[in-house]
């Protein structure tokens, strides 16, 4: 009996899954997308925000129609104490403007379920409750997959199955990752009257803001704290190194609790009530941990292909680019019927030749200088602004120039000229590195 | 003693009680106990986002509440041996977030 081959077979209806789906089923491809949650979106966590213009290539004008909550128009960088913290915001009223929105807050088992409807009204075949176990291969070759209960066949696989991309170690893409290549983030969604988050954010009507924190009770730790402001509901998580929580001993749970209880961050939330807490990884690797993205017959993109660039907080709109590209490589691969690697390597060319790559190549020695350098970058430096703040701010009898001597005194004491001499020769190389790379 | 209604509870049970689960009939979460007796600083009692694993000193051996996984993964990785077996729940269980 002929067996069933269908154009393309796509594991995973997560961002990267979906952008694939929704561009080879308007192109007139048979495309089954595999989920293994009850629902698209069951099984994803993020912060967090989509960003506007890239979202917008793969579903034209969806601010109209789709599930988003705020419109960003402020960020705000915090950097935290013990008990005190500095915090400065960049606000853009430009971004409430339909044409130069900039980023949406939105929840993920809302939005990825608009997204995959998308997917459907162009023509894809979405299946849920299907767990794919393995690839399967003929002459080396990726031809289908396999799933709890039978077999799928196609011209090409395009892996999305995200960070823990079973699929991707199974075929020998890469060995399991190490704990520095991932950060595991822990979220609350703590539900607050509407009125209530426009007050304390100082927003008005569905605009949002994001907050970036660094410090707190993750002083001197490679991990970054979140906000994010929803409709009805402010969004608090952070996300640390996996081999940081792994060495101190550390429940993330207690550090969230910890964290919502810092004097900067603790009234934005009086009052609030838990609606759900979650967890997932993040990708932290950057470039260098890039498993290979292609062989023959199958391509591997989004989280599963640890695109993620973490310094940005952009890991959904370069799943969403990677899904655009793997579609049109493998649109090109079924006119020609070659689904060949060297035919699939029109995937990567894409890539590189578009901020995806590019950006993550910028990037590639920023994750490892942070690890390297975490005491003072999340240590030592913020701890000097906070102290500085504190001098500049405070009246209290002391003499000018003897607040600032005693500033400069301290801070020599913790750390030598020649020390930050070498620190700003390091800050210089690195960024020296992101703008010649 | 007054009465107080933590709307946003600390502990971690608590904190699970907003998930919801379709727990599988057996675990999809295996341990190597052998390792696991072996291993000092048991990491993944601590590091997991979901209080799945718990060391019983009594009986010696590894205690896995998979009722409560969040499949993030991070037992796999972070597992000193890197011995746990890991695998989804099979379809239509485990955790479905309804926020996300």
């Amino acid at each position: 009996m002929e067996r069933e081959v269908v154009d393309v077979v796509v594991v995973g209806a997560g961002p990267a899954g979906i952008a694939a789906a929704i561009t080879l089923a308007k192109s007139g491809k048979e495309v089954v997308v595999l989920e293994r949650g009850d629902y698209p979106g069951s099984k994803n966590v993020f912060g967090g925000a989509i960003y506007a213009k890239p979202t917008a290539e793969i579903f034209p004008e969806f601010w109209k129609s789709a599930p988003i909550e705020r419109y960003n128009v402020e960020h705000r960088f915090a950097l935290l104490g013990d008990n005190d913290g500095t915090v400065v915001g960049y606000r853009n009223e430009e971004h409430s403007e339909e044409g130069h929105y900039n980023s949406f807050s939105v929840l993920r088992a809302k939005w990825d379920r608009w997204c995959a409807e998308q997917a459907e009204k162009a023509g894809a075949f979405i299946v849920p409750q299907t767990v794919v176990t393995e690839l399967i291969k003929e002459d080396g070759k990726v031809v289908g997959v396999k799933t709890e209960q039978e077999e799928f066949y196609a011209r090409i696989v395009i892996v999305a199955d995200g960070v823990n991309s079973l699929l991707a170690k199974e075929a020998g893409f890469h060995p399991e990752l190490k704990p520095e290549s991932v950060a595991l983030g822990v979220k609350e969604v703590i539900k607050l009257p509407k009125e209530k988050i426009q007050d304390r954010f100082n927003l008005e009507g569905d605009s949002g803001v994001i907050y970036t924190i660094i410090g707190g009770p993750m002083q001197n730790m490679l991990g970054l704290g979140f906000i994010y402001t929803n409709i009805d509901s402010v969004v608090v998580g952070l996300g640390v190194s996996l081999s940081e929580l792994q060495q101190r001993d550390i429940k993330p749970y207690e550090l969230l609790n910890k964290f919502k209880e810092h004097p900067v961050i603790r009234p934005l939330i009086a009052g609030g009530e838990l609606l759900e807490y979650s967890a997932h990884l993040i990708p932290e690797g950057g470039f260098n941990s890039m498993p290979p993205l292609y062989t023959d017959g199958v391509m591997i993109a989004g989280d599963a292909a640890m695109l993620v660039n973490n310094i940005h907080w952009e890991g959904t709109n370069l799943a969403l680019m990677s899904g655009k590209f793997a579609a049109e490589t493998a649109i090109a691969a079924l006119e020609k019927e070659d689904f060949s690697a060297s035919s699939l390597s029109l995937y990567q060319k894409k890539l590189e030749e578009s901020f995806v790559l590019k950006d993550l190549k910028s990037y590639k020695d920023v994750m490892h200088f942070a690890e390297k350098n975490s005491n003072i970058l999340m240590g030592y430096y913020p701890k000097k602004v906070n102290d500085f703040f504190n001098q500049f701010i405070s009246v209290d009898g002391i003499p000018k120039k003897d607040k600032y001597r005693s500033f400069i005194g301290n801070a020599l004491k913790e750390r030598s000229i020649p020390k930050m001499i070498s620190d700003l020769v390091k800050f210089a190389k690195v960024g020296g590195g992101i703008l010649l790379k | 003693m007054s009465d107080i209604k933590k709307l946003i509870p600390e502990h971690i049970d608590d904190k699970l009680f907003t998930l919801k689960y379709n727990a599988g009939k057996e675990t999809h979460l295996v341990p190597n106990q052998d390792d696991c007796k072996k291993c000092k600083d048991k990491p993944c009692t601590n590091f997991c986002p979901a209080h799945v694993y718990d060391w019983d000193a009594e009986q010696n051996k590894l205690l896995v509440g998979f009722e409560n996984c969040l499949e993030c993964g991070a037992c796999r990785i972070g597992c000193t041996y890197q011995s746990i077996s890991w695998k989804y729940p099979t379809a239509g269980c485990g955790v479905s977030f309804k926020h996300g």
